[in-house]
């Protein structure tokens, strides 16, 4: 119960940080949540920890901080086949899932500022458009 | 006191034991195969749904909006099908033949659709008939509202019971507090209809003021398995729970399944939904499944291609990626096992005309199951 108030105050602590610092970004990652918590959970897990030999983590993913454009790609149209994250391999299949450019950014903002991970550049609507088949 | 630590230290384990039994209802991995996969179809992405014309052709749903003619080895990709409003879970799902197809050529087809005026889609049922690969005929029997921009849970199985009757499901749309109790509310229902979409006079809400009278019964969460059991000829479901909880469940007239209010399942963040698994005037699943395998679709076994398998129920794992056998005694499932393991997500599973169980595997195809002899 402690733990668990203190997280939730370091939390805050972290959002009101983060929040004083990129507003852009913690509105653009609240937004991505709400996509993440229906779109993507039951697979990715509630901690972007996935399941294991199955759906790959996004939660200190390698393929998800080196790979941004083939992330946000496979996010946009779909994802297939073979796929190495963090030293281990996936083949399965994703489904395009029909956001918008803009739930995109969203959510990509979300994730990949989520569970440990950080990105020093914000996905805009822009790159998101940019990114083709 | 020695004695007395033991007898305690045995309690203990015993206890640990009964108590892991329970949640753990773990599929076996069966000695003895009695048939080698072979891929039947192949380069398909989310094969949604399958059914069987009467020439030995197949036709295939694509999740994506495509409608597949698989005839002599060949791909034929069926035009002027429905718009499909592709997103989460969405697209185009389920088919199904009328069961006098071969007199009246009708064939049904469930898809999430946008039609209406608010943003968003809901699941919608049509029926169309089917010349040199083009749909023709088609007709609007049912489409769910309000729509909504949420990705999950359009349910969307059809299957005929032996009076004729066309049942299909529609999941909650993610909106559980709303609309699954709600038989004023589209979503979380089986839906009961005449063959030409005119709702039954017997149905169950009929005279209810401001139900959906298309209603058969309600408290669902997301069925994605619907057929009719081959001898008792009663509807069954198998439906998605939330993290843990999903079920099997024999649809009765009316009934009430009882979700969100009672669940063998939790919330996807490991917070309870609700602390009961019954309550009074609410049905029973004759299974569940804790953890969730995320089943979709389901068949009954009734050919004798395969040794002891006929009677048993086969539903697709998409989370756990095989083929679960049910043995059932009655309504009662006393094996389970795991087939095809490690080959991809399971969408749907069906039984060809020749008896043949057909597989379909996300990202690979359509496998066959050939009998060993």
């Amino acid at each position: 119960m402690k733990l668990r108030l203190l997280t939730i105050l370091f939390f805050l602590i972290g959002v009101f940080y983060t929040n004083a610092q990129e507003p852009e970004l913690q509105s653009s990652m609240v937004r991505g949540s709400e996509i993440y918590n229906d779109f993507c959970v039951a697979c990715h897990m509630p901690a972007g920890e996935g399941i294991p030999f199955v759906f790959p983590p996004l939660a200190k993913s390698d393929y998800l901080k080196q790979q941004r454009t083939a992330s946000i790609k496979g996010v946009k149209f779909g994802q297939e086949g073979e796929l190495i994250v963090n030293g281990e391999t996936y083949n399965n299949t994703m489904a395009p899932m029909g956001l918008d450019d803009g739930e995109i950014a969203d959510v990509m903002n979300y994730i990949m500022n989520s569970w440990g991970n950080s990105t020093n550049e914000m996905v805009t609507i822009k790159e998101v458009e940019a990114i083709t088949e | 006191m020695k004695n007395s630590i033991t007898y305690l230290y045995l309690f203990v384990i015993t206890l640990n034991f009964s108590c892991a039994q329970e949640p753990e209802n773990k599929a076996n991995t069966p000695n003895s195969i009695p048939f080698t996969a072979e891929l039947f179809v192949d380069g398909l992405q989310i094969p949604w749904g399958m059914a069987f014309l009467p020439h030995g052709s197949m036709l295939i749903t694509e999740k994506s909006g495509d409608l597949i003619h698989f005839q002599e080895g060949k791909k034929n990709h069926i035009a002027n099908v429905p718009k499909v409003y592709v997103r989460g879970q969405g697209g185009l799902m389920d088919i199904c033949l009328h069961p006098d197809y071969e007199t009246n050529g009708w064939l049904y087809i469930t898809y999430a659709s946008e039609e209406g005026n608010e943003k968003g889609g809901h699941t919608a049922l049509m029926r169309a008939k089917l010349k040199d690969n083009i749909l023709y005929d088609n007709e609007l029997l049912y489409k769910a509202g309000p729509n909504t921009t949420k990705g999950q849970h359009f349910g969307s199985r059809i299957a005929f019971d032996n009076e004729g009757y066309l049942y299909f499901s529609i999941g909650e749309r993610g909106a559980r507090d709303e609309n699954p109790q709600d038989i004023t509310r589209d979503g979380g229902k089986i839906y009961r209809l005449n063959d030409d979409g005119s709702v039954p006079e017997d149905n169950p809400f009929i005279n209810e003021k401001g139900a959906k009278t298309a209603i058969y019964s309600y408290g669902h969460r997301n069925p994605q398995g619907l057929v009719k059991h081959p001898e008792t000829g009663e509807i069954w479901d198998h439906e998605h729970g939330p993290r843990g909880g999903d079920e099997i469940n024999i649809i009765e007239k009316g009934a009430n399944y009882g979700w969100p209010l009672i669940t063998y399942g939790i919330n996807y963040s490991g917070t309870p939904i609700t602390d009961k698994t019954e309550m009074e005037g609410m049905k029973q699943p004759i299974h569940y499944w804790v953890p969730s395998i995320a089943p979709s679709g389901m068949a009954f076994v009734t050919s004798d291609k395969y040794k002891d398998w006929k009677g048993s129920l086969l539903v697709g794992s998409l989370s756990f990626q095989y083929l679960e056998r049910l043995t059932l005694d009655g309504t009662k499932v006393t094996n389970r096992e795991k087939l095809l393991e490690n080959m991809g997500r399971v969408r749907d599973v069906r039984q060809g005309p020749d008896g043949i169980i057909y597989v379909a595997i996300e990202g690979k195809g359509i496998y066959k199951l050939i009998p060993k002899h």
